[in-house]
């Protein structure tokens, strides 16, 4: 009793939590595949567990949907505890990576098996899964059969069997993975104006950075078994806990230092290529001095341009002379390699706005402030 | 840098040696084969064939007029009590291996560590290894009124049973022979089988019986057809085991079509005629095998 009087407390925060992960451990034939989970999904928000092949984020969904049991900890869902509570009486549907569409079933079928199952009335099974199959656009596909369908269409038969059961979550495991890109930037859309309609939990599992940080409300990134970082798209760009997460999500240039005297804010830290630099401390991080950090510096947020006399005057705390190595002209933007005379090779993205390019080989000035210069945790 | 482009196209072949070249190779590839066929299966049952039309046709007669007198001989109960017979011991044997073989096969498959997957098989093909003559024949020893199964029946006080030279004996001898057949194609269809649509099943709502009746059975449904098939045409000519084990009330079609020929009656224009619609049957089963059947647990 005590203990549902403690999570009373907990949720005082007046959002209602539909999963709950609490201290969760998954060992695999004695190795550990998911360490010391702890996770909060909110009702109605679009969930994404983000991070690199086997860092545990599709058995993490598994243990959600209950495919798995967790060697320790405990997984709640709208409060209830899912301990010995088997996949088929959890109030979660999957949208499997592969679809996993029954292949002797008509598209129709597929999407009335869970309603059949739950001994749905005849009217309603129909009115519902005409409903399901028309929020995905495959209400003229209703007798065709899984092996006559592309793979966007069984994507979308396989959301609207999921769909269709009005579950409290709906757990997507790698679901556009298996489609082309066009298709799949099409899906993406659908997924989110589907989730903004039905006002269903999402929780989605994917390696893509790019699909977590369009779709989701709050990311989760994973890394060899534990949560690094939870947070909006943008606090887990802008803000990263860890180097791994500044490396993972988008493109960065990491670079190990060694914290010196602080000034305020900002804290100058020396690379061990002698490298000054002015950098902002991760929130975390206790700014004692000769401790070793790791740099992160994204590379649209330096400025680059000509190293010409008028040039010299730039109010930033990261200004640097050196010599431009290489240009990747891409439409919108360009990718610079800029080399410093202390060696490090920098790279900097600047978006197109004029048609003047710099040319290899000339001397060249970057500039970024002390706040875009985070000190990460090795 | 302008060299000549070397003309990779084949040379071409006069048009007359075209139709040449493309009969040619089949030809000599399936000549052996298909004289083998020709000689030894296709011109005998062509025999056989003439003899089932010529009434009353034995060894030494001239080829009397042809008729259809042998087929509508075989109306007459006697003989259709034979086929009937034929069949109910054809069909029960497939129900029975059917019904025992996809527990076994289905265990081994999905439940048994993986690692002892293929020695469980091995076990079952065991039995194969030797003459199925010599298992009727230890069937006879078990099932003989002063035999294994009574004298233990005896020991736990139960009535003793008078199976052998009757139908019972030649269900429990045939389900025996064929029972490995019907696991190792079971086990290949229910092995191949998605655990994931099991897993979508359970994600549905589905109770692991749900999901058995719903998606475990539909799936492997071509596996089911080709083990019963396969069984099926096996057990419609069985010879050994019937002869064995259910003595003079259990006379099967095979028995039948060896009296005609080789018994007392030498009627082979009946015999024939009986052969044709054995022939019949079995080729009517073979093509609901290859329409229906798992081609790849065959």
């Amino acid at each position: 009793m005590s203990q549902t009087v403690i999570r009373r407390d907990v949720a005082e925060t007046d959002t209602m939590l539909d999963v709950e992960m609490r201290k969760v451990f998954k060992v695999y034939n004695g190795e550990t595949a998911v360490r010391n989970i702890d996770l909060d999904i909110r009702q109605g928000e679009f969930f994404s567990i983000l991070g690199p092949s086997g860092c545990g984020k599709t058995t993490t969904l598994r243990m959600i949907a209950g495919f798995e049991e967790p060697t320790g900890g405990e997984v709640l869902i709208r409060g209830q505890s899912m301990a010995n509570v088997p996949p088929y009486k959890r109030p979660v549907n999957t949208v499997f990576q592969s679809y996993a569409l029954f292949g002797h079933m008509s598209v129709w079928d597929n999407v009335a098996f869970g309603l059949r199952l739950k001994d749905c009335p005849k009217s309603e099974l129909q009115q519902r899964v005409g409903e399901a199959l028309q929020l995905v656009k495959m209400d003229s596909f209703a007798r065709r059969f899984p092996a006559q369908l592309s793979g966007g269409q069984q994507q979308r038969v396989a959301l609207a069997r999921a769909l269709v059961n009005r579950p409290t979550v709906v757990l997507l495991d790698e679901p556009l993975g298996a489609l082309d890109l066009k298709l799949r930037k099409e899906m993406q859309l659908e997924l989110t104006s589907l989730h903004r309609d039905l006002g269903v939990t999402f929780v989605m599992v994917t390696h893509d950075q790019e699909e977590a940080l369009s779709l989701s409300d709050r990311i989760a990134v994973m890394n060899i078994g534990k949560i690094e970082q939870i947070g909006t798209p943008s606090e887990i760009y802008e803000q990263p806990c860890t180097a791994f997460i500044a490396d993972f999500i988008g493109d960065t240039n990491l670079m190990q230092a060694e914290l010196q005297t602080s000034q305020g804010e900002t804290v100058e830290a020396i690379t061990p290529s002698g490298l000054r630099l002015w950098v902002k401390p991760q929130a975390s991080l206790q700014a004692d001095p000769a401790r070793e950090v790791r740099v992160s510096i994204r590379p649209e947020k330096i400025r680059i341009g000509e190293a010409t006399a008028a040039s010299q005057s730039v109010d930033q705390a990261n200004c640097y002379e050196g010599t431009l190595k290489h240009a990747m002209y891409l439409g919108t933007h360009t990718h610079y390699q800029v080399e410093l005379p202390s060696g490090d090779m920098i790279t900097v993205f600047q978006t197109n706005r004029s048609s003047e390019q710099l040319q290899p080989g000339m001397p060249v000035q970057i500039y970024w402030s002390a706040s875009d210069s985070l000190a990460l945790p090795v | 840098m302008t060299t000549i482009s070397p003309n990779l196209a084949e040379p071409p072949v006069p048009s007359w040696q075209r139709p040449f070249k493309k009969l040619l190779q089949p030809t000599i590839l399936l000549a052996p084969a298909g004289l083998w066929l020709l000689l030894l299966l296709v011109f005998p049952t062509l025999l056989i064939l003439e003899l089932s039309l010529i009434p009353g046709a034995r060894l030494g007669n001239p080829p009397g007029p042809y008729g259809l007198g042998n087929y509508i001989e075989l109306f007459k109960p006697v003989y259709l009590q034979v086929i009937w017979r034929s069949l109910y011991f054809a069909l029960g044997t497939t129900i029975v291996c059917l019904l025992l073989g996809f527990p076994v096969a289905y265990w081994i498959a999905l439940k048994a560590p993986s690692r002892w997957r293929n020695l469980l098989l091995v076990g079952f093909i065991l039995p194969l290894w030797t003459s199925s003559l010599l298992r009727a024949y230890a069937w006879i020893t078990i099932l003989r009124s002063s035999g294994l199964l009574n004298s233990m029946l005896g020991f736990f006080g139960l009535p003793g049973q008078d199976w052998l030279n009757r139908a019972p004996a030649v269900f429990i001898g045939m389900s025996y022979s064929y029972l490995p057949y019907m696991v190792l194609i079971l086990y290949a269809s229910l092995e191949k089988l998605d655990r994931r649509l099991l897993e979508a099943a359970a994600d549905l709502g589905a109770t692991p019986q749900q999901s058995f009746w719903r998606v475990t059975v539909p799936q492997t449904l071509p596996g089911i057809a080709a083990g019963g098939l396969l069984v099926l045409i096996a057990t419609l000519g069985e010879f050994a085991v019937p002869e064995l084990l259910g003595g003079a009330s259990s006379m099967t079609v095979s028995r039948l079509i060896y009296n005609q020929f080789l018994g007392a009656t030498r009627n082979w224009g009946l015999g024939s005629s009986i052969s044709m619609i054995l022939i019949l049957g079995v080729s009517i089963s073979i093509a609901l095998l290859l329409k229906y059947g798992d081609r790849d647990a065959i």
